[in-house]
């Protein structure tokens, strides 16, 4: 059981290593959907990372029972909880402002930038 | 158990709600003269709190009568409550201003206004860390709104890098403050500070670690070097009392830099005492030189002030920084007057910009803006109050800054780079003001591309600015029993014992 338990934590901190390292790498993008879906692993990575601080525990009751040898930490999950319902609502906001950024600005480069791609669509739009 | 604590928290949530359910019944003046009531019973609110402080006692409110540090705790100390008073009263005057129309093209100013209060002030009174964080999410969102409000697209590209930037902040304070309770098991403030005082050696790198990822988070909001690109944008770019609340904004950064660093990881904190005892002082002067060069970059008026924000952010941090009780009470003290005074100059702004036609708030030389003596007049007072030149009360928050660092190893830098920066800014703000009220040519220039109006100053816009600037003339009357407020506060949190027992009640060995 303890071996499991070590391959387990060890494939859960690769987890959150390779979401975040993702999540950083598309947040660093040009572009605004890359950027939201960067943002969005990250924040992933960031549940999982604050689910897993209670340390992970095989058959452990959920409340305290006075039989219990010990009990799963439930204040990661509370923290968690909260944790997702906020980054949520950020990226349900973020998508919503990259939109209106695409309409404002005319593109959806995320210094409001036309760039050579841009310049083709307007052209091709142009046309057709 | 003692309501007052929590009543400036919900009571701006109460009036958020209101004013929501309330706008399709209501015109939009009846919801204005509610909002500015509501303001002002915050203002009481806050008020019987600050009596409540004074002797120097620690109010706590645990939620639900949970004993701490199982349950969420509010704290109000004199750090707290001076937050909340500065934050309160500038929030009154920035509504005052927006009244003026600036609320109007947009349906939820109103309680979005109330709901950024309500955030400031959950974040200035928990002494919760997952709670800090859940309240700055509440004002970052209701931020988030107020800083697009009534949209274009310079307010759009701005607020799109302040929102990815924060969004990528909040998930840096979740791994800080995951991995704080992941080692110390709670997230209490004082419980926190007596866990990481007692950190096993082998803990002792993860533990320090999360603290300095909290000092990167804290530091964005802040707006320290190198994370304050952010700032210039968005407050030159947003309406001008929507900027004027956000002068408080960065400030939240710096208060909570010097809670953490004074009660976590404090003097008293052991092993992982004085944390970023080395980083924080180069950084703030480093922000006060970068702020200044921007300051004397900068093209247009409005971003001119958002540099001088950096600039007092900087200043703010030196004072904190330096780690005296002298110096912190006069960054306390600084900390009031830079905040009215950055929210006079972004109304002011304003007025000059709406004044000038198409030419609105760049710094070329142009027609003569009506009632110009006046609006002249309140330029060079405020410009006197942001540079701290004598008499008003930037004079004495530098002086007092000046004198706690005289005694000092780092005396020569602080004075340096202080009196430097102080240098370049009037130089600034000197050339700002004879570009816009001496070099006056040519008519007004009614209509232009952008079909923008010249609109003359009314009493109505400029009496929020003259109630600021009054604001600062009082900092200055009562200088010596609010520096003695101030430096009370200092002295209360270098004591972190004081706050810790008062929190979790008497050691139990």
């Amino acid at each position: 059981m303890l071996e499991e338990l070590s391959s387990m934590e060890a494939l859960i901190a690769v987890i959150i290593g390779v979401l975040t390292a993702c999540g950083v790498y598309l947040a660093l993008r040009a572009r605004t959907f890359p950027v939201v879906i960067g943002l969005t692993l990250l924040s992933y990575a960031v549940n999982l990372f604050l689910f897993i601080t209670g340390r992970l525990t095989v058959g452990l009751p959920a409340v305290i029972s006075d039989q219990a040898a010990g009990y799963a930490d439930p204040l990661p999950q509370a923290l968690v909880l909260t944790a997702i319902v906020i980054s949520f609502a950020m990226t349900a906001f973020i998508i919503m402002l990259a939109l209106k950024a695409r309409a404002e600005l005319g593109t959806d480069q995320v210094d409001g930038r036309l760039d050579a791609e841009d310049a083709r669509d307007a052209r091709g739009g142009e046309h057709g | 158990m003692n309501h007052e604590v929590i009543a400036p928290v919900l009571f701006p949530l109460f009036a958020a709600t209101l004013l929501l359910l309330l706008r399709r019944v209501m015109p939009l003046r009846t919801r204005r003269s509610l909002n500015l009531v509501a303001l002002v019973i915050q203002i009481l609110l806050v008020s019987v709190l600050v009596k409540s402080v004074l002797g120097g006692e620690i109010l706590v409110y645990a939620l639900g009568n949970w004993p701490a540090p199982y349950g969420i705790v509010m704290v109000a100390d004199r750090l707290s409550v001076w937050m909340l008073l500065v934050t309160s009263l500038l929030a009154f005057f920035a509504m005052l201003y927006a009244v003026r129309g600036t609320d109007a093209g947009s349906r939820h100013f109103h309680p979005l206004f109330q709901l950024q209060l309500f955030g400031l002030s959950g974040a200035f009174l928990t002494g919760d860390l997952f709670n800090l964080f859940v309240f700055f999410e509440i004002l970052l969102l209701a931020s988030y709104a107020l800083l697009l409000h009534r949209g274009g697209a310079n307010r759009v590209r701005a607020g799109l890098h302040f929102v990815a930037l924060n969004l990528a902040g909040s998930t840096l304070f979740l791994f800080a403050v995951g991995t704080l309770y992941a080692i110390l098991g709670t997230l209490n403030m004082a419980d926190l500070a007596v866990k990481a005082a007692a950190t096993p050696p082998e803990n002792l790198g993860v533990v320090r670690a999360a603290g300095l990822l909290l000092f990167v988070v804290f530091a964005l909001k802040a707006a320290l070097i190198p994370l304050y690109l952010w700032l210039p944008a968005a407050y030159s770019s947003t309406s001008a009392p929507v900027a004027a609340l956000f002068a408080i904004m960065t400030k939240v950064g710096a208060y909570s830099i010097l809670r953490v660093y004074t009660l976590i990881f404090g003097a008293e904190a052991g092993p992982v005492a004085n944390l970023i005892g080395p980083w924080l002082l180069p950084l703030a002067l480093a922000t006060m030189a970068i702020g200044t060069l921007g300051v004397l970059a900068a093209h247009e008026l409005r971003r001119q002030v958002a540099y001088l924000v950096v600039v007092s952010v900087g200043f703010l941090l030196t004072a904190f920084a330096l780690g005296t009780e002298a110096s912190i009470g006069a960054g306390l003290y600084y900390l009031a007057h830079t905040t009215f005074a950055a929210a006079a100059f972004f109304l002011l702004a304003d007025i000059i910009a709406m004044g000038r036609g198409t030419l609105a708030d760049r710094l070329d030389p142009g027609p003569i803006i009506a009632n110009a003596n006046l609006v002249g007049a309140l330029f060079f007072i405020t410009a006197i109050l942001v540079t701290g030149l004598p008499p008003l009360s930037g004079f004495v928050g530098k002086y007092m800054v000046l004198s706690a660092a005289v005694d000092l190893p780092s005396m020569p830098w602080v004075f340096g780079v202080i009196l430097t920066a102080g240098l370049f800014g009037v130089i600034a703000l000197a050339r700002s003001g004879s570009l816009l009220f001496y070099r006056a040519e040519g008519p007004i220039e009614r209509t232009g591309a952008s079909g923008r109006h010249a609109i003359g100053p009314n009493w109505g816009r400029l009496l929020p600015v003259i109630g600021l600037l009054l604001l600062c003339v009082a900092l200055v009357v009562w200088a010596g029993p609010l520096f003695d407020y101030t430096r009370a506060t200092a002295e209360q949190l270098l004591q972190p014992s004081l706050y810790i027992r008062a929190v979790l009640g008497e050691p139990q060995s």
